[in-house]
Order: C-alpha cells, then structure tokens, then sequence
C-alpha cells in the first residue's frame, strides 16, 4: 500500500482523540478500569482503522497495555463495550477474543520454552480436531490437518528465517528469535487483526529493521496492526495513524508526523524535552544520548540529595 | 543369609498389584503434572474416593464392573468439585486445595459417623466386597506356583488381579502415549509451559485443565481401586504419604514419560523390600526390632532419592534436554 493511498483514507480524518474512521475494524466505547483508587484506563472512544498500521504509544503508566489487555480479554474492564467486526467481545475470555480473528503478542515474549519451533508454530492453529480428546485417539481423524498446519507452519518458519531452527527448542532462541517467533504463531491463527506489544523491546538493533519490515508486510497483505511501543523512531517510520495516551485517556490521535507536534502529547509525553522532535534521527547519535544520560544522572543526584536530607530530618526528629 | 528367599521377595515385588495400582496412580499424576503442569498435592484423595466408590457399591451386591464405573464417576464429580473454583487461579491453589480435599475424604471416611458406609476407622473388610472381583475371575480355582511365587489363582492378593493391574497399566500407558503424541497433548504442554501463551491463541485453557484433571484423577481413583482389591479399604492407608509416594515415584522414573511411573514404582517397592529384607537378616534384633528396620528403610530410600534428585533431576526416564533449558 502506498504512502499516499494511505494519506487518502485518513484525509477526512479528524486528528482529534476518538476521531471517527471511514472503515473502523475495532470500536471501543467508555472502556473503564481502575485498579483500587488508581484509573488506569479511561478510554472514551476508540477507532481503529481497518487493514492500516496504528501505534499505540504514551509515557510508562499511561494504560497502553491495560488497554491491549481490556481489549484482548486477559483482563476485565469496570465498565466498558467494545466491538471487533461489528460483534461485541466485551466480556469474552481471551481465547474466543483470538478465535474472533483477533490475536496479540506479549511485551516478555511468551515463548513456550520447553517445545520446539515447529510445535509451537503448530500449537497457533485453529480448527484442529485433534485438540478434542476423543478425536485425539484417532490419529486418521486429525492428520491430514496437521499435515496441512505443518505445511503451513514451515513457510511461515522460511518467510521469519526461521526455518533452521524448525526442531529446536525455543527456550534456545535469542531474544529476538522469540518475538519473530511468537509474531509467526500468531499469525498461525490467520487473524484479521494483529495486537503487538512493545514488538521491539528486547531485539537487537540488527533485527530491528526486519521486524518493522516483518509488520510492513503484514498490512501489505491485508491484515490491521495495532502494535504498543515506546520507540518514536519505529513508530514514525512504519505507522500509519498514532493514538497517544497519558494517565489512562486517548490525549491525541493524528498521522506520526502530526502528533509528534501536537502539544498535549508533548506537554504528556515530553516534559523536560518538550522542543526535541522525537522523529529526529540524530537523537539516536551517541552525543545527544550521553548528554541525556548526564541530565538524568543529575535528576537522580538531586534526588538522591533530597532523599538523604529527608532522612536526616526524621533522623533528628 | 538366604539370597533366594530375598531375591525373590524382592523380585516379587516388581509385579504385586499395590506396585501396579502406584503406577496407575502414578500415570495419572503424570497427565496433571507432567503434561499439563497442574500441582495435585492430592492423588491419595482420588485414589480414597475411587477405592470407596468401587467398595461400597460391590458390598451391596452390585458387579465389578458398577463398582468401577460408581468409583469413575465419583472421580469426575471430585474433580469438577476442585477444579471448578481454582483452575482459574495460579497453580498453587490447586495444590493447597487438593491436599486439604484429600485429607477432608479421608477424615470424613474413617469418622466414626460414617461407620454405616465406609466401616468408620476399621475400614471395609476386603472379604466382603471383593467377591464381585472374584465373580470376574477367568483363572480356575485354586493355587498356583511360578517358579517361586505361589499365589492363589483367584482369590484377594491373586494371579488373576495382577493379570488385571499390569494389563491395565499396559492399556493407560498405551493411552497416554498416545495423547502425549496428539494435538490435544500439544496443547496441555503449551498449558505446562505458558497458559497465556495457549489462551491468547484461542485456546479455552479452563477447559482443557478441567479434562486433564478428570482425566489424571479417574486413573488415580483406579489405581485407588487395585490398591484395595488385595487387601482391605482403610482410609489411613491412602493418607498424605501415599500422596507423596506417588509423587517419588513419579519424579524418580520421570515426568513427562510414557515408562517413568512404571520404572519409578517397580524401582521404589523393590528397593525398599531389599532394604528391608537384608537388614532382618543381618542386624540383630537387639540392635534393631523389626518395626524399626521398617522405619529406617524409608530413611535409607529418602536418602536414596535425595541423590537421586540432586544428581539426576529430570528422573531416570527424564529428558536432559528439555529441563536444562530453564528460562522462564
């Protein structure tokens, strides 16, 4: 899909927080969760454009992935109703939210460590009559799809390089290896779309620009991502549409290089670097991180400083 | 010292029925624990259950085969009864919940309240309901000597219940080798490793924790069954340390495996009969009564099984390979 295809479907986009889209696969409606006293996630309205890429990014504790785990049935909103494809899920336990066509990946990569690539890979298929108890005992019943899952499962392996390591457990795979893998069995369920969770954190830099172009390929071929991430960099470079949120609410919504100067995601995203665009590449130079790093060490030491009087303050009384 | 008397004691061992009815017990752990991960801290409560159903039922002069089936289905009903509030939970629940339920079955069956049903404390006579066992027997009357084991043909500690036993044993390790081998096993080793992993791929993870448990818990109310078939129905002779037998012997021929419950119980009892056996022979009653050498041999096979444990954790069956590598 082109860049300007992709221009032409969020044109009449409104670049305000819970803006309508013109073909919305997921629509959120007052999804609520508070844990204790603290609001985690308070989210109005929430669209999500089908077959486009959109990121989902905000400050540490800002509910990103409270809400991917609302969405996905692996938690239990307060209040809240959410529809994918027209048919409500809320309330759904996890795993008929995936059998929907809906399936996510984790931030720690949830490999199955003691299982080889292949039977993970073959453990993400749907419709295999051999997972019913009884039809197990009947091998003629349940392969030819495990043929079929096989078959399926190995060109999966190829497309993610993976394939040299079809019989190797996956506790043995690099950091990296994992995440491949974990994307490739989801995808073993053939989902419509697919819910990524900090697809980065944890991969080597040499992996990194595989990765972006394994998610490019997947909306090439039709499917919705909607992935959480903390890089700026990724995000500009591969999404389509970005919803930031801050302190559980959706705070904006518009294409990357619109929101990055959007002031409210600067005023919650940015604080102290509020005039840095985060788009820019020459933050990832080796200067600009070590003056960062200085910064913080400074906050750290003032901190320290303030903690240590503190003390002696109670100390003394 | 007589070696043959305690060569073949020992050897006898290898094929008593109780060794069979651990293994089944066994197997039956091995679907919870070693295919799905699952913490049952109380097989000897299924095993009681099973044992009861089976007794219970014949006693009032139904067949063996209502007996089994009574005893199966009251299995099911004691694991949906489990299962229902904790396998939603962390795994440690099921384990507090199941060592607790384990005990209350126990209590309840040796309460002097439930002395109409279950005999109270003295248990169930195995005179009594062991002639619906007998009724099945295919052997003719009377005893019969293998080399240099005589046993009666048919009745009670008999040639006929061991035929029985290790058939069924053979029959439930050809079940779980197949299972192990199939989607469905694939499955619960995916619920082993990771239930989130299985559940955010559309899995219903509640429900195939729920068969397993059936599953393991019907073998262990079966294994409950042949335990008492040569002796009597006693509800202190299936407390906690059977529970925990039955995970030593488990551990120590291999989660995981086909053949571990089976190499893990043989290795058990016959050990602990050598033990003993050449211990009455060779130390004097005055340094050690003979209760005491029945004591101290659990002593030696704990030692035993600590080594064991230390410098073989995977078992003896186990895989190398798939334990070595833990990054969870």
């Amino acid at each position: 899909m082109s860049a300007d295809a992709t221009r032409s479907v969020f044109s009449d986009v409104e670049r305000v927080p819970g803006a309508r889209k013109p073909d919305p696969i997921l629509v959120a409606d007052g999804v609520h969760r508070a844990f204790g006293g603290m609001v985690a996630v308070d989210v109005d309205h929430l669209e999500v454009q089908r077959g486009k890429i959109t990121a989902l990014i905000g400050p540490n504790g800002a509910g990103k992935t409270t809400l991917f785990n609302l969405l996905t049935g692996f938690d239990k909103p307060d209040k809240g109703e959410w529809s994918f494809n027209g048919r409500s899920l809320a309330g759904l336990p996890a795993g008929k939210v995936a059998k929907a066509g809906m399936v996510r990946t984790f931030q720690l990569t949830k490999a199955l460590s003691r299982m080889t690539v292949i039977e993970n890979m073959r453990l993400g298929a749907p419709r295999q009559p051999g997972e019913n108890l009884f039809t197990a005992l009947v091998p003629p019943l349940w392969r030819p799809r495990e043929a079929e899952i096989t078959e399926q499962a190995e060109s999966l392996l190829r497309r993610f390089k993976l394939d040299a390591k079809r019989d190797d457990f996956a506790g043995s795979l690099s950091g990296g290896q994992r995440k491949l893998l974990e994307m490739a069995r989801a995808l073993m369920n053939g989902p419509e779309m697919i819910m990524l969770d900090e697809p980065m954190a944890g991969v080597n830099p040499a992996l990194t620009q595989s990765l972006l172009g394994h998610i490019q390929a997947l909306r090439d071929d039709g499917m919705t991502v909607l992935f959480v991430e903390h890089d700026m960099h990724m995000v500009r470079h591969i999404s389509d549409w970005v919803v930031v949120m801050a302190e559980g609410r959706i705070v904006a919504e518009g294409p990357p290089d619109d929101v990055m100067r959007d002031q409210a995601v600067i005023d919650a995203y940015l604080g102290a670097h509020h005039d840095t665009d985060l788009g820019d590449d020459a933050l990832l130079s080796d200067e600009v991180a070590e003056q960062l790093e200085a910064e913080a060490a400074e906050e750290d030491a003032e901190r320290a400083e303030e903690a240590t009087r503190r003390e002696d303050e109670e100390g003394r009384a | 010292m007589d070696w043959t008397s305690i060569l073949a004691n020992v050897a006898g061992e290898l094929f008593h029925p109780v060794t069979a009815a651990y293994v089944i017990a066994a197997i039956g752990l091995n679907v919870h624990f070693g295919l799905t991960g699952l913490l049952n801290m109380g097989q000897a409560g299924f095993m009681l259950i099973g044992a009861y159903g089976f007794a219970i039922t014949t006693l009032a002069g139904n067949s063996a085969l209502t007996g089994f089936l009574v005893g199966m289905a009251a299995a099911v009903l004691f694991a949906l009864l489990l299962g229902m509030p904790t396998l939603r939970l962390r795994g440690d629940y099921l384990a507090i919940v199941t060592i607790a339920a384990a005990e209350i079955v126990r209590l309840i069956g040796r309460s002097t309240s439930m002395t109409w049903l279950t005999g109270g404390n003295a248990g169930i006579a195995g005179d009594g309901f062991k002639n619906a066992f007998h009724a099945t027997c295919l052997l003719p009357e009377g005893d019969t000597t293998v080399l240099f084991w005589t046993y009666s043909n048919c009745y009670s500690n008999s040639w006929w219940l061991r035929i029985v036993a290790w058939v069924l044993v053979a029959l439930l390790c050809l079940l779980v080798w197949r299972l192990m081998r199939s989607p469905w096993g694939r499955v619960l080793k995916g619920i082993r490793e990771d239930e989130d992993a299985v559940r955010s791929l559309g899995k219903s993870v509640y429900s195939y924790k729920m068969q397993s448990l059936i599953l393991g818990g019907c073998m262990g109310a079966l294994g409950g069954i042949v335990f008492v078939l040569p002796q009597a129905v006693q509800a202190d002779s299936m407390g906690r340390p059977t529970t925990f037998f039955v995970w030593t012997l488990l551990l120590l021929g291999g989660a995981a495996t086909v053949f571990g419950p089976v190499l893990g119980s043989m290795l058990l009892w016959s050990s602990l009969m050598l033990i003993k056996s050449v211990m009455r022979d060779v130390i004097p009653a005055t340094v050690l009564r003979t209760e005491q050498i029945e004591s101290f041999s659990f002593v030696v096979v704990g030692v035993t099984l600590m080594m064991l444990i230390i410098f073989r954790p995977q078992g003896i069956l186990g895989d190398k390979k798939e334990l070595s590598i833990n990054v969870r």
